[in-house]
């Protein structure tokens, strides 16, 4: 099947008076229609701006300097404003972050959903109103026909990001772009979500694009993940695989940061320092200062993704050719 | 709805009532009308006469309730100045300050809005910066000036306009109007555009201010992921959001129009309250001090109400907020 969304070697830059940060740099995947892809990685890895990209909405002065965007095999990467708003809502979703500011204080939910279902469908006043409450029943808000009529702030956060989620879907994208959908709710409210995000991509047979830094989000919801660092992709493959059975020394560093439930640990693992600043990337592999494994080839040569079992990892580890430099006892396996 | 209207004029009782209070002690403590208005020669029957007459006799109270009374009817008594009464003098003029008034007021709003949303928008376009730059110029500049080199240009130089005075009016009813002849509408246009260029620039500046604030919260950033066009974004989202503080802001500034047109109409020679005002004081003429002191204290009552109720209007969540309070 031919992929929902197809991102090509994407490389976006921030130009500022300092020069220009890179701050996305050959970020390649591929969604298929009705797969949730997770992407992870830490606060400032690009998870967020690669799903800007891809809506359009980078703030600027952030620009694509290379690579491609393609939606259903058309490029939408450099299309005009217009053409691009077109798709936004329509063919792409968007659902942010924090359910308490996304929504406009001054307009009913009904009028917003009411609003966004007209830009892009053509619907009667009527009709789309009886569409409105259909879709606050669908996302699971309780007597939708009177809610409709309520403001953003009369609904607690879990019910405004179920709000959220129908402005997002209400004109029935093909692909949703969820940036943390459930970072700023409760615990409690966080199962919820994802379980309604799951069972409407589901019956919708919509592609998602599921940003977080929660692992267990991921485990729980998408069918592959990519884990970003530094802007770009370390490692990407079946949630399973990655989870159970991670490649890149960074990944396995962020799995082992999950607390089992199943025992008891003394200490859980953490990775030493930070992520890298965009302005001060290393040469080479981006991960090789702190990473345990790292060898000369590391310090020199960027790696690109390189297939290693069911998962694709930038790490030199899983190249043939560096099996010299690299120690045999590190090697995974 | 209803109950919040009664609150807010039950609120407004202390206030008119601190206001009068202050405009009756002019009475007793700005000069001694009885001298006043007896002038040189006099008995001291005739002087006693006149106390009775004008009530000062009476304690303090009686004295005070009396002219709540007679306030509350419009009744100021006769200006000393003038020996006519005072409500008669302040309908003559009163539709010439608010037909100027309103001309400045409709100026500065559909100007000062237009071009803040303009410069909030397109924050880096060369028009956005030259409005800038004038628009400091008419903050830091005193009206005074401004209709001095308005008069300047556009009466002496080009000879367009007219200097002073109103230009021939229409009498409605009590109402003089200038909007009904061509010289009316001539002579109104310099000092409208001096009385409202101050608060043109102080819109103009706020409402950009609030539009850079609003543009970059995430409802606008979603409305945008949501495909909503331009227009929809800007005016239904954006500017929207931005006018609660913005009338707060030009509430107040109608009612400084009004009671400070003083400064304007003195320039232009403008037959309005505030003329009558300057001369009034000039010649202690206590009534009209005090009664015109007791109207722009209802104005800006009146102003203050129906600001409050434009938020109510404007913002749902304040009408939650008091439906909360009240216990709903």
């Amino acid at each position: 099947m031919a992929p929902i969304l197809d991102v090509r070697d994407l490389r976006v830059e921030f130009p500022t008076r300092r020069g220009t940060l890179t701050a996305l740099d050959g970020v390649s995947f591929a969604i298929e229609p009705g797969e949730v892809l997770g992407v992870v990685g830490e606060s400032g890895a690009g998870k967020s701006m690669t799903g800007a990209a891809i809506i359009g909405l980078l703030e600027p002065p952030g620009r694509i300097a290379g690579g491609q965007i393609l939606l259903n095999g058309r490029r939408i990467d450099n299309l005009p404003h217009e053409q691009m708003r077109r798709i936004r809502g329509r063919e792409i979703g968007a659902i942010f972050q924090d359910p308490l500011t996304t929504l406009n204080p001054l307009y009913t939910v009904g009028d917003q959903l009411i609003e966004t279902m007209q830009t892009h469908l053509d619907l009667s006043g009527g009709e789309a109103r009886q569409r409105a409450i259909g879709w606050l029943e669908m996302v699971g808000i309780p007597a939708a026909a009177q809610r409709v009529d309520s403001y953003p702030h009369e609904f607690s956060g879990g019910m405004r990001q179920r709000v959220v989620i129908a402005l997002a879907l209400c004109a029935e994208p093909k692909l949703v772009v969820a940036d943390e959908p459930t970072t700023a709710l409760d615990v409690s409210i966080q199962a919820q979500i994802i379980a309604l995000l799951k069972r409407l991509a589901r019956e919708k047979g919509t592609a998602m694009m599921l940003v977080t830094h929660d692992m267990g989000v991921i485990a729980e919801t998408a069918d592959r993940v990519a884990v970003m660092y530094a802007g770009r992709i370390a490692e990407i493959g079946p949630v399973r695989e990655v989870v159970k059975d991670p490649r890149h020394p960074y990944s396995t560093g962020l799995m082992a940061s999950i607390p089992p439930l199943d025992r008891r640990v003394e200490h859980l693992a953490q990775i030493d320092g930070a992520m890298p600043r965009l302005s001060a990337i290393p040469p080479g592999c981006a991960f090789n200062p702190r990473c345990p494994h790292v060898f000369d080839r590391c310090r020199v040569e960027r790696p690109e993704l390189l297939e290693t079992g069911a998962t694709r990892a930038a790490c030199w580890l899983y190249d043939p050719a560096s099996e010299k430099q690299a120690p045999e006892a590190l090697r995974h396996g | 709805m209803f109950a919040f209207i009664v609150s807010r004029v039950l609120q407004a009782v202390p206030v008119m009532l601190a206001v009068a209070l202050i405009s009756f002690a002019m009475f007793a403590y700005v000069g001694d009308p009885v001298a006043i208005m007896l002038g040189q020669d006099f008995t001291e029957a005739q002087r006693a006469a006149l106390v009775s007459d004008l009530g000062l006799d009476q304690p303090f109270f009686v004295q005070f309730l009396r002219f709540i009374g007679n306030a509350a009817q419009g009744e100021f008594g006769l200006s000393y100045r003038l020996s006519r009464p005072v409500a008669e003098l302040i309908g003559e003029r009163a539709p010439a300050t608010l037909e100027l008034a309103f001309c400045a007021a409709i100026i500065a709003l559909v100007a000062g809005v237009a071009m803040g949303v303009y410069t909030g928008l397109y924050r880096n376009s060369w028009l956005s910066r030259l409005l800038l730059t004038v628009s400091l110029i008419g903050v830091s500049l005193p009206p005074f000036l401004v209709g001095i080199l308005l008069i300047l240009v556009f009466s002496v130089w080009l000879g367009w306009l007219p200097s002073f005075g109103r230009g021939e009016v229409v009498q409605l009813g009590w109402w003089s109007t200038g909007f009904l002849t061509w010289s009316g509408i001539k002579a109104l246009i310099l000092p409208s555009v001096t009385l409202g260029l101050f608060q043109l620039t102080l819109i103009m500046r706020l409402v950009r201010a609030e539009m850079l604030e609003v543009l970059r919260t995430d409802y606008i950033k979603f409305a945008r992921a949501r495909g909503l066009g331009n227009r929809a974004v800007h005016f239904g989202h954006a500017l929207r959001n931005t006018l609660v503080p913005v009338i707060t802001i030009a509430g107040l500034q109608l009612g400084g129009i009004i009671a400070f047109a003083i400064v304007t109409e003195t320039v232009f020679q403008w037959p309005g309250m505030g003329l009558l005002f300057i001369q009034s004081v000039s010649a202690a003429d206590i009534p009209v001090m005090a009664a015109y002191l007791v109207l722009i204290a209802l104005v800006f009552v009146t102003i203050n109400l129906v600001v409050d109720l434009l938020y109510y209007a404007v913002d749902p969540r304040l009408r939650i907020g008091r439906a909360v309070a009240r216990g709903r």
